[in-house]
């Protein structure tokens, strides 16, 4: 790794001025002249049928410019994942949530849009409704969606080895069952558009996503739109984590009102509307046994899933395989069974967040390797390392962990938290806890069927040869997608960082799947990697054509070009530059061609200099039905060891300290990848302890606000000890693979497992809050 | 109907007529174009909309504009001189103190706050400042580093000065 330049360093990110100047445009930021204001009309109940809508004082008020149901809109059902397409742009016939649309409004101002929604007169009958999961699947319950009785929106079983015989053979077979809340991604910035249509019926529609290309695709399908008309647009994003990864009828009202208007079209969703949107984590109820032999091997695993998926499927296909395809790993077992069920119920949708459908699993999963460990009188971090999987290994559902950093993170986390001096050491009151997880490097194959590239990228050589710009449809959310490809483009280029621009998140530019799943770093980078190389190497052959040398002699390092590692002799290349870019300010200089000069000549010589490169992943996964997901071409883990203290007359926990190891292969940027960190242990940190999206019996959000919906401050977060455990990914662009939602993994497990150390009691029910660990405590002292 | 208000913004005098319920926030990014601060909930929870009003942080979306006629706002798109990053902004670059960005403005402005009161805030100090101004990407840790950074830089450069 020694020889690389630009990669593996803390290079600031592109985009920091921009946005620490304020200067950075989000999508509310923009504005272009005439534009509407739209708003859109959701249900205030939670099952009715719609008996009538009457929107003629809504059009008669001064100053709207369009109305829209289901009547103008059509009923093109749409959805994330093909299979289970059940939403239509607006409700007709009946509403399933509150908050499922009904109708949208252009109008002059904002106020007047919401003036208009208000006259908006909708007749309902209302319907008996169910919101808990386990009641929406009981015989005689509210029937949500004709085309699935009881409520049962997928199911999956899959099983591996003989699971019951497996488990007959075991010494020991400890049973555990768990329940996370409903979580909302709480990002800052809530969803916002601006829809536009030229001339030509062309749309162009600038929108706060993590996925431009699913959005253009959606778009153009559910509005009858030629797919070739829609241009997606992502502007600056203020934090996705999951909910911004599919088209929104926040867009496609605002592209229809833009069509029917004439009109640029913008709009932002309230805060409320982002609860109310929601798409984010499911409950999760999980029931698991696992089999193990006197000294500490794991045989098998049985493992079932309840989700709570709310009125529509969103991701939730793919959220219910998830819950089991992410328990194959890290550690080895010989059968693995698992039982998954998501359902529908009168609430908001659930979709995919951080860790997507994992998350609660590898919670329950890894709080039940502590049980059993301390049922065996093994130590937590023994028992793992005894069944750790490394590089090479294949999980027993088929996941290929061609490179696994997993033993090097437990150990490392271990050393670093000095948890040998401190495990069974912490005075009452004090403890301490681990967990492990990993998590998929990308998706490993798109969301709709499809021989299509997952990622295309075009570096486009500026005229002067001094610039590269990297052309992508790739999405920069904040996580620093840009900056990454910046740096392996110049890695790959062999110039300076500085030499780099990336614009990117149009569809116009290339094919990108977007910023989910982790997959970016490893999908994008690829492509832009193939696509330095091939700039690289045009480069260098028209060069060595001029040179009349060996383009096999050229380099390309930190800006300069080298002949066989020398200078060579390009005295008559220099004196042509300066001559032909007399008076500008920065002639080339120094005793190496620059790579500037190397790329103005092969403009001479073949025009505007473009690269292209492209990528989509090898045929992964076994043969059984739902094998695709869970499948990546590579596999990112993390381990995490916490220190808590909870004060045992209250219930209050504190999280003092969290060592976290994570491997993402290569370090394309390591700020970068501390953030990523960081960031994922404060959002688990925030699941466990304190956040839970709550409604009251007619299915409304309680707390559908930044205020009442807690996330963790600052004052909430310790400071993390973060070590970067680095392999080399033989799939990986530089043996890079993800960061973004591995290390989310252990948080939740390791903060349980430290609070059980520190209280000898399990809360197998989050959020942990004072309330419910002061409660647990007191029927611990009646027992 | 509207009122006519003045107030000193980012060290300009300006002059406006605004409805008597539009907020400050809602002055600055409409009516002014200063659209570096963010709307994030519009209810105070956030902070993203936080600006400097006479010398102390406020959630914009909570004042009015005709509450702010006749004092001095400072907003994020105030902070650089002559194109030269303030040292808070320098530092939430170096340290990598940004990701999404969104709550960047409102927690940069809410550390020049504390900074020009506190100039040695010990961690805990550094914590409860921007503990109003919530951050969904990065757990706060770089954030805090770039505070104790910025608050070395401005130390540094006025004992020189």
């Amino acid at each position: 790794m020694s020889e690389l330049k630009v990669l593996n360093t803390y290079a600031p990110r592109l985009d920091g001025p921009a946005k620490a100047t304020g200067k950075a445009k989000y999508a509310d930021d923009l504005s272009m002249p005439g534009a509407l204001h739209a708003a859109i009309l959701q249900s205030p109940l939670a099952h009715a049928k719609i008996l009538h809508i009457d929107t003629s004082k809504a059009r008669k008020l001064p100053g709207v410019k369009a109305v829209i149901t289901a009547k103008e809109a059509g009923l093109v059902r749409y959805g994330v994942s093909p299979a289970r397409y059940d939403e239509t742009l607006f409700a007709h016939e009946k509403v399933r949530y509150v908050g499922d649309e009904i109708a949208a409004v252009a109008a002059v101002d904002q106020a007047t849009a919401l003036e208009a929604i208000g006259l908006i007169k909708v007749d309902y009958e209302e319907l008996p409704a169910v919101f808990d999961m386990f009641e929406a699947m009981k015989e005689g319950a509210p029937q949500i969606h004709d085309e699935f009785p009881g409520n049962l929106n997928a199911e999956v079983h899959q099983e591996f080895g003989d699971t019951e015989a497996a488990l007959a053979k075991c010494d020991l077979v400890v049973d555990h069952t768990f329940l996370n809340k409903r979580q909302d991604a709480a990002f800052i910035e809530p969803h916002s558009c601006l829809a536009v249509f030229d001339l030509d019926n062309r749309l162009t529609l600038h929108t706060s996503t993590q996925v431009p290309h699913y959005v253009m695709r959606t778009v153009a399908m559910v509005l009858q739109i030629p797919v070739g008309n829609v241009r997606v647009v992502k502007p600056y994003v203020g934090g996705g984590f999951g909910p911004k990864c599919e088209a929104t009828p926040l867009e496609m009202s605002s592209a229809l009102l833009a069509k029917l208007t004439g009109k640029p079209v913008r709009m932002t969703y309230s805060r409320e509307q982002v609860f109310l949107h929601s798409r984010a984590r499911h409950q999760f109820y999980a029931e698991m046994s696992l089999g193990v032999m006197n000294d500490g091997t794991m045989v098998a695993l049985k493992n079932k899933a309840v989700l709570d998926g709310g009125a529509y499927t969103s991701f939730g296909i793919a959220t219910v395989y998830y819950s089991g395809s992410l328990l194959g790993g890290p550690y080895k077992l010989s059968a693995m069974k698992y039982d998954g069920h998501r359902v529908y119920t009168n609430k908001p949708t659930c979709g995919a967040q951080r860790g997507h459908g994992g998350v609660a699993h590898r919670a329950a999963f890894e709080q039940l390797l502590d049980l059993t460990a301390e049922k065996l009188g093994i130590d937590p971090v023994e028992m793992r390392l005894k069944n750790i999987m490394t590089t090479g290994d294949m999980t027993i559902n088929e996941l290929d962990m061609s490179s696994l950093g997993m033993k090097e993170c437990v150990e490392a986390v271990r050393d670093g938290s000095d948890w040998k001096n401190k495990k069974g050491k912490l005075p009452k009151g004090k403890g301490i806890g681990m967990a492990c997880g990993f998590f998929v490097s990308g998706a490993g194959y798109p969301i709709y069927r499809s021989d299509t590239y997952h990622s295309t990228v075009v570096i486009k050589i500026s005229e002067d040869g001094g610039i590269a710009n990297v052309l992508t449809g790739s999405a920069e959310i904040g996580q620093g997608s840009d900056t990454a490809m910046a740096m392996i483009a110049a890695e790959t280029l062999g110039i300076p960082l500085s030499q780099v621009r990336v614009t990117s998140g149009d569809t116009d530019l290339s094919v990108d799947l977007g910023a989910y799943s982790s997959r970016q770093t490893l999908m994008t980078g690829h492509a832009t990697k193939e696509a330095a190389e091939h700039v690289r190497d045009a480069i260098a052959s028209y060069l060595a054509e001029e040179m009349n040398c060996d383009p096999a002699s050229i380099s390309f390092t930190e800006g300069i070009v080298k002949f066989d590692g020398q200078p060579g002799d390009f005295e008559q290349i220099r004196r042509l530059y300066i001559k032909e870019h007399r008076g500008w300010t920065d002639p080339p200089s120094g005793e190496y061609l620059t790579f500037k000069e190397a790329a103005r000549i092969a403009y001479l010589k073949g025009g505007t200099l473009v690269g292209t490169g492209k990528y989509k992943p090898h045929r992964l996964g076994g043969s059984y039905k739902g094998a695709a997901v869970g499948t990546s071409p590579a596999y990112g883990c993390s381990a995490q060891v916490v220190e808590v203290s909870v004060d045992l007359e209250t219930g209050e926990i504190t999280v003092d300290k969290m060592t976290d190891a994570h491997d993402c292969g290569l370090a394309i940027n390591r700020a970068l990848v501390e953030g990523q960190m960081q960031g994922s242990l404060s959002m688990g940190l925030g699941e466990c302890l304190f956040e839970e999206v709550k409604f009251d019996s007619r299915g409304r959000i309680l707390n559908a606000s930044l205020g009442e919906y807690r996330i963790p401050t600052a004052l909430d977060m310790p400071n993390v000890n973060t070590i970067i455990v680095q392999s080399n990914e033989p799939h990986g662009p530089y043996g890079a693979k993800e960061v973004g939602e591995g290390a989310i993994m252990p948080t939740i497990p390791a903060i349980l497992n430290a609070i059980a150390d520190a209280t000898g009691i399990r809360v197998n029910e989050l959020p942990v809050s004072s309330e419910r660990l002061y409660m647990a405590l007191k029927n611990k002292e009646k027992a | 109907m509207k009122t006519i208000i003045q107030m000193t913004v980012n060290g300009e005098l300006v002059e406006s007529a605004v409805e008597p319920n539009q907020t400050l926030l809602q002055f600055l990014r409409d009516d002014l174009e200063l659209t570096g601060t963010k709307h994030g909930c519009g209810l105070g929870d956030c902070g993203a909309c936080t600006v400097i009003l006479d010398g102390k942080p406020v959630n914009s979306c909570l004042v009015l504009a005709v509450q702010a006629h006749g004092r001095e706002v400072l907003t994020i798109e105030g902070l650089a001189e002559n194109g030269n990053l303030h040292p808070i902004q320098q530092a939430f670059v170096n340290k990598a103190a940004i990701q999404c960005g969104f709550c960047t403005p409102g927690m940069i402005l809410s550390a020049k706050a504390l900074l020009d009161e506190n100039p040695k805030p010990s961690e805990r100090e550094i914590r409860t400042a921007i503990s109003g101004n919530l951050c969904r990407c990065t757990g706060y840790q770089k954030i805090v580093e770039a505070v104790q950074d910025a608050a070395k830089v401005i130390e540094g450069s006025e004992v020189s000065s």
